[in-house]
């Protein structure tokens, strides 16, 4: 194999969509055996760039080569396969068939269409000892953790002989163990020949393992480069380009403006001794007491109940005992619209199921949550007012459309995660419950969506419970409160708040980090 | 916050060139609902072809007559599709409300069952057990969370059943005057039926496009958990769209039992009314997936099928052939749908 021509190539590619011009004149490469990092802002055109080179979607110019040679035809998947493998954020595997199933699915081996299982679950053992996969053939996907999903997804790839993989945010669904194996597992995965493409929001993944970098702005390749070469700092402003990048360190610094002590402040909303079942993190016996004005981080693992705490709050989620009381009354059990007459916001964890409706407008998803305070006596309301309700707040958070009667199907991830944000702060809640508002969204839009929750909370004297597992986001909140296996494990009341004791906490350990 | 973000267009000159994109989506969002307008341009020219007396006032008001009751149908299915559901027993209350009213109404030597209720508390049976229909179902698929499609197939043979029931098979004819009124009267030449199912199609379309509740069905219907989150009472929404569904397929029936004098016996069920009111509503665009569509394109769907069927009849297309070439021009439309609605019409 020669090292030096690359395995896969992009030659001037671009991609229009109706008005938006989604890619300009691409040109990137991967190397066998290396790692190339692919970042850029929500909507600079990285799933497009992606579609095109695992041979989803045709550019409307230029061309995708495999060593040297033209891409085969859109239409023959097969060959596409055998080249270049995509896993993407969102498994792809089909939960009612087992590991060996999906990992040969479409090409099981057997003949004249008669599938040799005994075959297929040897093949597939192999392929999974060989890489130390530690997965059994024969159960359902549906019952594997999001992480052992994601591995069968690789494992497929594999057994097709494919030498490229690109792996469109993988981390974000994963765990800190998780991703630590992940990179493990990339790392042999590179060292053994194949060809990475990594997409990721996170910069310090892609500068733990990226040996190049590709940078996407507006659909054009703005930098491309070796990791070691640049800073971070280097990197976010060849991401944000001209408009100026807000300072990274910026939620650190809004708390500034602080509250009266908030032991002073009364009680908003008191959680006591909740027990909820969940498949995502169950709740044992969750208590919590936010007061008003007051900004409260909620983390914890994966299966902690993080979540699950939130979605009990505003009602999305079911009970089985304890109680929860807002503003002096207890809240009925999973009554959203009644958590929302109460006051309070909800921005749920995943946008495209909870989020926002695709098909509508912006405009009228942002106001769904108002409609009954716009719209007259007799429950008529125009478009025309919904619009109006629905400006300052897009122009608060900067939302780029064509309009705000768009569809918001048609807007990229960081937008649509602009709109189900807008949603929440339009009724004017005196508490906003927020479940990891920041996944998904680039580091530009992360800053200025906790600085508008920032901003918003201390303009208006709403408070926050922000759930997430993002340590980050939690630097603007007063105090942090650690769940472990659906129980409060510790709280933290004085920002800002030391990272490595947040990690330690929310592993269940208590002594590490205060030596 | 700071004033570093501000990628929205600035110029004078952008912002005109996003309105006139808006106002685009707009029209294109209408050519979507009126796709069919060519092909029922098309027939049009086969019925002034096929015969002389296609364009006359009589045949005319005679078609939007028999349409009428149809429509009444396709709406109450049109809204039932857009939260996402069906109901196949809309055709059964189609025939069950007329018969349960008619029979409170006529002599026992009518087969009635001799209370000899008058018009007025006749109606209203009639969309009581509409409503009742309608309650039933909405709770049993969004309460109990029953299958929609088993839990009406099975409502719609017991309504039947019902309704042959309580009547021995009979059909029942001598309803007071008044309570035929609104299927067998003419103001002028234009049948009262028209006039009240165009009204209430146009009503149902300002009423999905400016009231809340017109657009909580959109929204239950494009993503029922967004909704929800939303703050929108979801499963209110759902069993009072049932609930309409089943009134309106009871206000259809009144008015076909008044256009022909007769509740007969095979109202509905028997006539399999069920396939054209969703052929109806789908060849107009309206999403089995739920959250799209529109009563533009319902009511077109429901112009489209009746025009066909009055061709055949003037056409004198042999009996035998009816079906076949009814079927034919159904899928033809709705391959036309697909082709002028482009992207939005495929599903």
């Amino acid at each position: 194999m020669n090292a030096e021509r690359p395995v896969l190539e992009a030659i001037g590619v671009s991609k229009r969509f109706a008005s938006t011009q989604a890619l300009l004149g691409v040109d990137t490469a991967l190397q066998a055996g290396r790692c190339l990092g692919l970042v850029g802002r929500n909507g600079a055109g990285k799933s497009t760039l992606v579609s095109i080179l695992s041979g989803l979607r045709a550019a409307d110019s230029g061309e995708v080569r495999f060593d040297g040679e033209p891409a085969p035809p859109l239409a023959d998947i097969g060959a596409w396969r055998q080249r270049i493998s995509t896993v993407f954020q969102h498994s792809m595997t089909i939960a009612q068939l087992t590991v060996a199933e999906n990992i040969f699915l479409g090409e099981q081996p057997g003949r004249r269409g008669f599938v040799n299982w005994r075959d297929m679950r040897a093949q597939t053992r192999r392929v999974l000892r060989e890489w130390d996969f530690n997965v059994d053939p024969g159960v359902e996907c549906g019952t594997l953790t999001v992480e052992q999903r994601q591995i069968v997804e690789i494992a497929g790839a594999l057994v097709r002989g494919t030498r490229i993989l690109l792996l469109d945010e993988p981390t974000a669904a994963l765990e800190r163990d998780g991703v630590r194996r992940l990179f493990d597992r990339v790392r042999a995965l590179v060292a053994s020949g194949v060809a990475v493409l990594y997409i990721s929001h996170h910069l310090e993944e892609v500068f733990e393992i990226c040996q190049d970098v590709v940078v996407l702005r507006d659909g054009e390749v703005v930098l491309t480069a070796p990791t070691p070469t640049l800073t971070q700092d280097q990197l976010v402003s060849a991401m944000v380009g001209d408009i100026e990048a807000p300072v990274i360190s910026m939620p650190a610094a809004a708390p500034a403006v602080r509250h009266k002590s908030t032991e002073l402040s009364e009680e908003l909303l008191v959680v006591s001794n909740i027990v909820a079942a969940s498949t995502r993190g169950s709740l044992l016996d969750a208590s919590l007491t936010v007061h008003a004005g007051e900004r409260v981080g909620l983390t914890g693992l994966l299966g902690a109940g993080v979540a699950t705490l939130g979605r009990v709050i505003v009602g999305a989620h079911e009970y089985q005992s304890g109680s929860i009381r807002f503003d002096g009354r207890r809240l009925p059990a999973g009554r959203p619209d009644a958590t929302l007459a109460a006051g309070i916001g909800y921005i749920p964890e995943d946008r495209w199921l909870e989020g926002f409706v695709g098909l509508l407008g912006i405009s009228e998803n942002m106001t769904m949550s108002i409609a009954g305070h716009l719209a007259g006596r007799m429950g008529f309301l125009t478009p025309s007012k919904r619009t109006a309700a629905a400006r300052p707040l897009a122009k608060e958070l900067s939302l780029v459309s064509r309009g705000l009667n768009q569809q918001v199907d048609e807007l990229s991830g960081g937008n649509q995660q602009k709109v189900t944000v807008a949603r929440a702060l339009a009724s004017g809640p005196k508490l906003i419950v927020a479940i990891t508002p920041t996944r998904g969204v680039d580091v530009a839009s992360k800053e200025l969506l906790l600085a508008a929750l920032a901003e918003i909370t201390r303009a208006t004297g709403a408070s926050l419970l922000l759930a997430s597992d993002e340590l980050d986001d939690l630097q603007i909140c007063d105090r942090v409160i650690v769940l472990l296996r659906g129980e409060v494990f510790k709280e933290f009341t004085a920002p800002p708040f030391d990272t490595e004791e947040l990690i330690a906490a929310t592993e269940g350990l208590v002594a590490v980090g205060r030596d | 916050m700071t004033e570093v973000r501000e990628p929205e267009p600035a110029t004078t000159s952008e912002l005109i060139l996003l309105e006139k994109r808006t106002r685009r989506v707009a029209a294109v969002a209408f050519v979507r609902g009126a796709a069919l307008l060519p092909v029922i341009a098309v027939l049009l020219i086969i019925g002034s072809l096929a015969s002389p007396y296609f364009f006359s006032v009589g045949n005319l008001a005679g078609v939007g007559q028999q349409a009428s009751a149809l429509g009444m149908v396709v709406i109450g299915e049109s809204l039932i599709i857009m939260i996402g559901g069906m109901d196949l027993s809309l055709e059964s209350t189609f025939g069950l409300a007329p018969m349960i009213s008619a029979w409170l109404m006529v002599p026992v030597a009518a087969f009635g069952a001799g209370t000899l209720w008058g018009w007025v508390p006749g109606i209203l049976v009639l969309l009581a057990v509409g409503a009742a229909v309608g309650l039933i179902n909405g709770f049993a698929i969004v309460k109990f969370r029953l299958n929609g499609f088993i839990w009406t197939l099975a409502m719609t043979i017991i309504l039947y059943g019902l309704m042959d029931g309580i009547v021995s098979g009979q059909s029942l004819t001598d309803e007071p005057p008044a309570w035929s009124y609104l299927g067998s009267a003419y103001w002028g030449q234009i049948p009262v039926s028209l006039v009240f199912t165009v009204l209430v199609f146009i009503g149902v379309g300002l009423f999905l496009r400016y009231h809340r509740w017109g657009r909580d069905i959109y929204a239950v219907g494009g993503n029922r958990a967004a909704a929800r989150a939303a703050g929108i009472r979801v499963d209110r929404i759902r069993i009072g769209v049932y609930v309409a569904g089943s009134v309106l397929a009871a206000i259809g029936g009144l008015m076909e039992a008044g256009r022909i004098s007769t509740v007969a016996s095979t109202q509905g069920y028997e006539e399999g009314i069920i396939f054209n009111v969703f052929a109806a509503a789908v060849i107009g665009g309206v999403s089995l997936k739920g959250g799209r569509g529109g009563m533009l394109g319902a009511g077109l769907g429901v112009i489209l099928l009746a025009l066909v069927q009055n061709i055949l009849d003037l056409g004198n297309v042999n009996n035998y052939w009816i079906f076949a070439i009814d079927g034919g021009v159904i899928l033809f439309a709705l391959m036309m749908a697909r082709v002028i609605g482009g992207e939005a019409a495929a599903d």
